[in-house]
């Protein structure tokens, strides 16, 4: 039997890298908007403007303290009801976006935070410009700080765009979903669509480990 | 925007979320004893320096932390059913939920122990202490202090996963969104009404976190 299911499994991994590939897809979209999106609001959240942090500080809050699935059903059911219409594919970068965006601005404003203020301070002195404190001063030092959190980040983000498969998107495990309805094998389905999000989210894992470890080093060297 | 939003309907239904809301607290402690139960003993060997016992530990670790929370629902849920294993799908989602949760409590627990010196150790085995009295007495009391923060940040992120188990038709606080919806077709107040919860028991965790942060201070100092 279980050879049987195998053969069959075997049969639709084709799908399966397809589903990938849309995992792929969402994430990688949503990871480049949200880091955008979290540098900025990072550079805000560190600012002296509270104008500009107390908004942050909610949006974050928000973000962090609501689950990712709900959020997705609020963009998803809601949005339309307000006039807005998206498709599923928009709505699922749309809210991964905005949650990567929060997790990102907290990482990035601690990194800046971390940097010692007579950096900004000398800085200044020497006549540079806000920008190009912030890109030729602190961010280059808050990079060391940022980096390795940063990338354990992306990986949770990975795993939570899973998630967009309840609203119909066809990504690994809504096609292991779908799969489980015709081969009744779910831990060879569901094994499948692990080792597929492993292959992708370990090396990561190691990456961010690396960093880690040489960000310490570089840090002791001082 | 907010002009249409009808409040009635959520008076209405307040009983269901309150019910919902009731089982999310639930599911999240019964969750949250079992992730440290697995966490502590997942620690433990892992730390042990027993290579037989760390080896298959850290697989189970890094095997969780590369995978999504939902695949592994969907995994026990659709697979334990093969191996004729027949649980209720709560039984399913808190086993999913403690084994998810464990591997990350085992990490932060990890980092805990590590970050006492080697001398408190050192110590302790001078004095003639026993494995489980260096524990008791010496490790234990300086980890726990320190690793409270990252258990609870911990802690609100098992909440907000326990709103994975609605899709393995779990009634907690996002089913009862769903139901809601279904009945009355109105998921504004449904899934608004419930992020104002999950924010309520964010902000209690969140603070609860910040006044031990600030007790750890005092002590300190």
């Amino acid at each position: 039997m279980w050879r049987f299911y195998f053969d069959q499994l075997y049969q639709t991994l084709p799908f399966f890298l397809k589903g990938l590939w849309m995992t792929f897809a969402v994430s990688g979209i949503s990871l480049v908007l949200g880091t955008l999106l979290g540098f900025a609001a990072g550079i805000a959240r560190a600012s002296r403007y509270a104008w500009l942090r107390y908004p942050l500080h909610f949006y974050v809050d928000v973000m962090r303290g609501t689950p990712y699935l709900v959020q997705i059903f609020i963009v998803f059911f809601i949005f339309p009801e307000w006039g807005i219409q998206m498709t599923a594919f928009v709505a699922a970068i749309f809210s991964l976006t905005l949650y990567a965006g929060a997790y990102i601005c907290e990482i990035v404003a601690g990194g800046i935070e971390s940097v010692p203020p007579g950096q900004a301070e000398a800085a200044k002195a020497t006549g540079l410009s806000p920008y190009q404190r912030m890109r030729r001063v602190i961010l280059p030092q808050a990079m060391r700080v940022i980096l390795p959190p940063l990338v354990g980040q992306y990986v949770l983000i990975i795993k939570d765009s899973a998630i967009v498969s309840v609203i119909g998107i066809t990504d690994v495990t809504r096609v292991g979903w779908l799969t489980v309805q015709r081969i009744p094998e779910g831990l060879m389905v569901f094994g499948l669509v692990g080792i597929l999000y492993f292959s992708i989210c370990y090396p990561l894992i190691r990456l961010a480990n690396w960093f880690e470890r040489r960000m310490c080093d570089e840090g002791a060297r001082l | 925007m907010l002009e249409t939003f009808n409040f009635r309907v959520i008076v209405e239904y307040l009983p269901l979320f309150l019910k919902g809301l009731g089982a999310t607290a639930w599911i999240s402690l019964v969750g949250l004893i079992g992730a440290l139960l697995v966490g502590i003993a997942a620690c433990m060997g892992r730390i042990s320096g027993w290579r037989a016992l760390a080896a298959p530990v850290v697989a189970y670790i890094e095997l969780i932390r590369s995978t999504p929370l939902l695949v592994q629902i969907y995994f026990f849920y659709f697979g334990l059913p093969s191996l004729g294993l027949r649980m209720s799908e709560y039984q399913t989602g808190i086993l999913a939920l403690s084994l998810n949760s464990g591997a990350y409590m085992a990490e932060i627990l990890r980092a805990g122990v590590q970050s006492i010196p080697q001398g408190q150790t050192e110590a302790g085995v001078a004095f003639g202490l026993s494995y489980l009295q260096r524990l008791r007495h010496i490790i234990l009391p300086q980890a726990i202090g320190a690793t409270i923060p990252p258990l609870l940040g911990q802690t609100i992120v098992l909440v907000k996963d326990s709103a994975l188990l609605s899709l393995i038709s779990v009634f907690e606080l996002t089913r009862a969104s769903q139901l809601m919806t279904s009945e009355r077709f109105m998921p504004a107040e449904g899934f608004l009404t419930v992020a104002v919860f999950y924010l309520l028991i964010y902000y209690v965790l969140k603070s609860l976190s910040a006044w031990w942060r600030r007790r750890l201070v005092h002590r300190r100092a």
